[in-house]
């Protein structure tokens, strides 16, 4: 029964990943093919002048851009099952490479900066629905609904001015020291150029994070069964752990993973400010430059990304939920 | 399950607590209270209004129980009975001091010969006083119902006193591990009235408790309520269901648009209604299927619309001048209240 549930839940999804892929593909080739980028031109660069155009045109030859847009989707598609993204224009590399370095060192960023946005937005957000109406609560909403309309990058600005040039107290961008060998960056080294770009992430996470669990905590006590709690005579903390902690847990922990998205999309400005080299930036760089295959990479990368964190929540209420855990429709 | 000695024993002790925090209540005379004498619950001239904002930063006070008096004794069971909005739930959450803080509350409140005031409520909620409230709704939908009647246990082995209750009840083993989304509406009542008994309340507070049931389940409940109320509980039974009322209750305490208008023992509820006091009780009666099922004319008014003088007089036939001009006070009539100036 209970394997029986797992692989219908796994063969779900699994369709339902592979149709989103197919539709994030053909989408962003339709986009890519419909933009004013000349591949040709875009790989040659600078030494478009030293290029005749009989050249160019046996660079589009090569490529299979003299072909039908269909051709060339299925020829891109069919790689791309194979594994093969192409090479980045921008890196000369594999683009799966590029992909992986970088979110490697993106991972230790946004991974910080999830856990730190989650844990603290969490508690703040209890604390304020808890304290409701007192100045407590006046000034966690007060500071969430200002960092929530603040935009990420001044954030990044603002955190560089104050700690890296004013104070001095961390590099100012870069993820490692100029001028040093990679196998001589120490891990301080690391975590140093990490803090920043963490803290302006996560900065933003709270306020999210916060409002959302304030809210559904005060849900959870305006209901029934918080009063029949309150009839039976419990109150405080006690209430909080017994009741409201068990109900707004759930809710809480699925927020944090359907938050993938957000979370990349403030990874791509804050390491474009501080010049960190994440999956962030090169996104940015491969929009900027025209590298379509590194370009066409990331999106592929960054929807499955996504996908996961969703996912990952769905599966949490689907296997921990005890009224979804009875056996009902997905 | 409890012996009632246990009970009174606490109760003293409770009482003495109850009065040394209070020492500034008017009540200290009565701290060796007689249980046979005081009764359990006395309710006295309760008002509860809400403030509400209406345009701007204009508040406006909205009245929802009016000048309600109620009493019940030992081993009592009374039964409120109203129609739905005349504010019977707010009088069992202004008992147990669960009211949302924009509530206003006036009139006295003792339990015991002790004033209800908040502090007090909060040390006897959940111990002497339990709410069953109404539906599946009041039970923590993440939490195993076993463990919610365990946490309702205030002396002794909460696991071997919820087993022994839920055998009882012929709740089996597996009832303990079960979400409140998985229980029938039997096993939600029987689990609702088991956390009350837990608490070992002397005063039991049934909010709507039987409905939508079949027959058999509302006769269960109703020998359950019987069985407590023998042992020396009282028991306040809060419905709008005037059947299950006359077949429980000793004392039925009718309820309109948020004030009692008249206390009658159940016996007075028979043959053509002669024998009560006030109209609208009557017409109840009067509208009962197995009576003349002859419906009352009108709509009871909505807390903001409230008449100036007797809040029934709109809709009485038997309605004077003064009775639209001040609400008429509660009057002891053979051996119950009634509140019309009409009444003999």
């Amino acid at each position: 029964m209970r394997i029986k549930r797992i692989s219908t839940f796994i063969m779900n999804k699994s369709i339902r990943m592979a149709t989103l892929l197919i539709a994030v593909c053909f989408i962003s080739f339709v986009l890519i093919s419909a933009s004013p980028i000349d591949p040709v031109q875009s790989y040659v660069g600078a030494d478009m002048t030293r290029v005749g155009s009989e050249q160019r045109e046996k660079i589009a030859e090569h490529w299979g851009l003299d072909k039908s847009p269909a051709e060339q989707f299925i020829n891109w598609g069919s790689s791309l099952i194979r594994g093969d993204l192409g090479t980045s224009m921008i890196f000369r590399r594999p683009v799966i490479e590029v992909i992986k370095t970088r979110f490697i060192s993106s991972l230790a960023l946004m991974g910080t900066a999830w856990l730190l946005s989650g844990v603290i937005g969490f508690l703040l957000g209890n604390v304020a629905a808890m304290k409701q109406g007192t100045w407590i609560d006046k000034l966690i909403k007060g500071y969430c609904l200002t960092l929530a309309s603040t935009p990420t990058f001044w954030i990044g600005l603002f955190l560089l001015i104050v700690f890296a040039v004013w104070l001095g107290w961390f590099p100012i961008g870069l993820g490692v020291p100029a001028g040093v060998l990679s196998q001589d960056v120490t891990l301080i080294e690391h975590i140093k150029h990490l803090i920043l770009p963490a803290i302006t992430l996560s900065l933003v996470g709270v306020s999210n994070v916060a409002l959302h669990t304030r809210q559904k905590l005060l849900e959870v006590l305006s209901s029934d069964y918080i009063l029949f709690a309150r009839a039976r005579g419990e109150k405080g903390f006690q209430l909080f752990w017994r009741h409201g902690l068990r109900n707004v847990a759930l809710p809480a922990i699925t927020l944090q993973f359907t938050s993938f998205s957000e979370l990349f999309g403030g990874a791509v400005l804050a390491e474009q400010v501080f010049s960190y080299p994440g999956l962030g930036q090169i996104t940015v760089q491969a929009g900027l430059r025209g590298d379509v295959p590194l370009l066409l990479g990331i999106v592929i990368f960054s929807a499955i990304f996504v996908f996961i964190g969703n996912l990952i929540a769905d599966a949490i209420y689907y296997f921990v939920d005890p009224r979804t855990r009875g056996g009902r429709a997905i | 399950m409890l012996s009632i000695q246990k009970c009174n024993e606490k109760t003293i002790r409770m009482n003495n607590r109850a009065v040394n925090n209070d020492a500034k209540s008017s009540n200290t005379d009565r701290k060796t209270v007689d249980n046979s004498t005081t009764p359990l619950l006395n309710v006295h001239d309760l008002s509860v209004s809400f403030t509400q904002y209406t345009r701007g930063l204009n508040q406006k006070e909205l009245k929802v129980i009016t000048n309600l008096n109620v009493s019940i004794n030992h081993g009592e069971i009374l039964a409120i009975v109203g129609s739905s909005g005349s504010g019977k739930s707010l009088l069992a959450h202004a008992i147990l001091g669960i009211l949302p803080a924009n509530v206003i509350i006036s009139g006295n409140m003792d339990y015991k010969g002790v004033s209800l005031i908040p502090k007090i409520q909060a040390e006897l909620r959940g111990k002497e006083i339990a709410l069953i409230p109404q539906s599946v709704n009041f039970l923590d939908p993440l939490m195993k119902v076993g463990k919610q009647v365990r946490s309702s246990v205030n002396n002794g082995n909460a696991t071997k006193i919820q087993r022994n209750i839920f055998q009882r009840y012929n709740l089996e083993d597996k009832v303990d591990h079960m979400y409140p989304f998985q229980l029938s509406g039997g096993m939600t009542r029987r689990i609702l009235v088991s956390t009350a008994i837990a608490n070992e309340a002397q005063l039991i507070i049934a909010d709507e408790p039987t409905p939508g049931l079949d027959t058999g389940i509302v006769n269960e409940t109703i020998r359950t309520f019987r069985e407590l109320a023998d042992k020396g509980c009282g028991i306040m039974l809060i419905t709008h269901d005037i059947e299950t009322a006359l077949k429980i209750a000793d004392r039925i305490a009718v309820f309109y648009a948020g004030t009692t208008v008249e206390i009658a023992p159940v016996e007075d509820f028979s043959g053509n209604g002669n024998n009560l006091r006030h109209p609208y009780s009557k017409a109840l009666w009067k509208a009962l299927p197995h009576n003349d099922f002859r419906p009352i004319m009108g709509h009871q008014p909505p807390p903001n619309r409230l008449p100036k003088g007797c809040l029934f007089a709109p809709r009485c036939d038997k309605a004077t001048v003064e009775c639209h001009d001040i609400l008429p006070k509660a009057s002891s009539l053979r051996g119950g209240m009634v509140r019309c100036i009409h009444a003999s």
